[in-house]
């Protein structure tokens, strides 16, 4: 059995291929910022409650302050800088500039990235789903309205598309 | 924060890992989803040399059909797995909804219900819902396998009967009655509950039998014994009106402290109101009378 005091792990970071050897307690978000200077993760609270180190591992919203990176060994890491393509906004991306969804902008990309796993795991999510879902990812600025607006436009736009 | 530096045992298989744990033995931590080690670690609360990564356990995964009925769930379930799993939904009634409510969708989709029970921190939802469903936590070790009842595994806050060189592996919940509901209603304003209430009822006679815990208030989940009596074999509003009669003195009787959560006198109020809705729900009421 390994028992390790430095680790390899290859991962995909934003669609790349990543290899890198670690030590098993660092933490993904320092990887994430220090290494690949990846900075819209944002270490804040430090204990996985605020919901501004999102990332997405395989899809799902993870707590990047929490989570040793030697996890995401084989697995999938999007952050905020993954999601617009050759310079064109996710639509989610877009939504938020669209209502106003931020002010200051702490929150944002971790919310922007809850908000991808809700849509990929929910076909037409209610305002009550969406609520539920963000509830891990605090706001200080913006008392959620704009945000939970910006999300059902998304969704209602989505669903007219699906009908035309 | 980084925690302080371990070693990192990736056991493949479970004899891998109880081989670890036994030759570390209080320098080695089991560690599966981190939603709550890796914390207390970062903080310095607890320190080990050793962490035994168990996420690669194919015996800790999955949730299995028992052939009495019951459901034996593997210790490395996720919350999120357990909210969306059909065997949880048809075999343990309101586990689903507890279970999709837990924290928030990152501590669902990497922390453990096997995590959940080990770390014993008392300000969580699993723990009373599986006592009043009569669950059993199974124990591996080199000495073979033992099974607690959850009331006898979780031994006070922080703190289990899980021994050094012990793993959860499984927890299995028996069979319930057909017609068995439940329900769990939890209230906190912190990410963690300050008080939940587990009711269970089991159809007897013109009634039911009533299975209720309290969780979170103090070390143990801790049952509403007077009331379970008061109501068992009651018709719905008799049960009801029996509850309403003893509730305020099983709630008085809860070792509950003041904290940052609110005071023991208002967090035992709460206690009264959550086992009065939670109970007209395992009726089939409406939440609110």
């Amino acid at each position: 059995m390994m028992e390790v005091a430095v680790i390899d792990i290859a991962y995909k970071l934003n669609g790349g291929d990543v290899e890198e050897r670690l030590e098993p307690r660092e933490l993904l978000i320092d990887v994430l910022r220090d290494r690949h200077g990846l900075k819209g993760a944002k270490r804040s609270c430090d204990i996985g409650v605020c919901g501004a180190c999102t990332v997405l591992v395989d899809g799902m919203p993870a707590t990047s302050c929490s989570t040793l990176a030697c996890d995401v060994d084989g697995r999938e890491v999007t952050t905020i800088e993954g999601l617009a393509r050759e310079g064109d906004l996710d639509p989610v991306q877009e939504a938020f500039m669209r209502h106003g969804a931020l002010q200051c902008g702490f929150c944002t990309p971790g919310m922007i990235l809850a908000v991808k796993a809700l849509l990929a795991t929910h076909a037409a999510p209610t305002e009550e789903e969406v609520r539920h879902f963000l509830r891990g990812n605090l706001c200080r600025c913006t008392g959620y309205v704009k945000i939970v607006e910006a999300v059902m436009d998304l969704i209602n736009k989505r669903r007219e598309e699906k009908k035309t | 924060m980084l925690p302080p530096r371990f070693a990192l045992h990736r056991p493949r298989s479970l004899a891998e890992a109880l081989d670890a744990l036994a030759r570390h033995g209080d320098d080695a931590a089991p560690f599966a989803g981190g939603t709550e080690l890796l914390i207390a670690m970062k903080a310095r609360v607890v320190r080990f040399g050793h962490i035994v990564d168990i996420k690669r356990l194919p015996e800790l995964k999955g949730v299995r059909a028992l052939p009495d009925g019951g459901v034996s769930i593997g210790a490395l379930s996720t919350h999120h797995e357990l909210a969306n799993d059909g065997l949880v939904r048809e075999r343990m009634p309101g586990y689903t909804e507890l279970s999709g409510n837990i924290a928030n969708i990152r501590v669902r989709v990497a922390g453990t219900v096997g995590g959940n029970l080990c770390f014993a921190e008392p300000h969580a939802d699993p723990p009373a819902m599986l006592a009043a469903l009569g669950a059993h936590a199974a124990l591996a070790s080199p000495r073979g396998e033992r099974k607690l009842a959850i009331d006898d595994f979780i031994l006070g806050e922080l703190s289990t009967a899980r021994a050094d060189d012990e793993l959860l592996v499984r927890i299995d919940v028996p069979a319930l009655a057909n017609g068995t509901r439940a329900c769990y209603r939890s209230v906190g304003h912190l990410e963690r509950p300050a008080v939940g209430v587990a009711a269970v009822a089991i159809p007897k006679g013109q009634g039911h039998s009533w299975r209720l815990r309290a969780g979170s208030l103090c070390g143990q989940p801790t049952a509403l014994a007077n009331a379970e009596r008061a109501m068992e074999g009651l018709a719905a509003n008799d049960a009801l009106a029996a509850l309403d009669a003893c509730i305020e003195v099983d709630a008085a009787a809860i070792d509950a402290h003041d904290d940052l959560q609110g005071s023991a006198e208002f967090k035992r109020h709460l206690v009264t109101v959550l086992a009065r809705r939670t109970a007209r729900v395992a009726l089939g009421l409406s939440e609110k009378a």
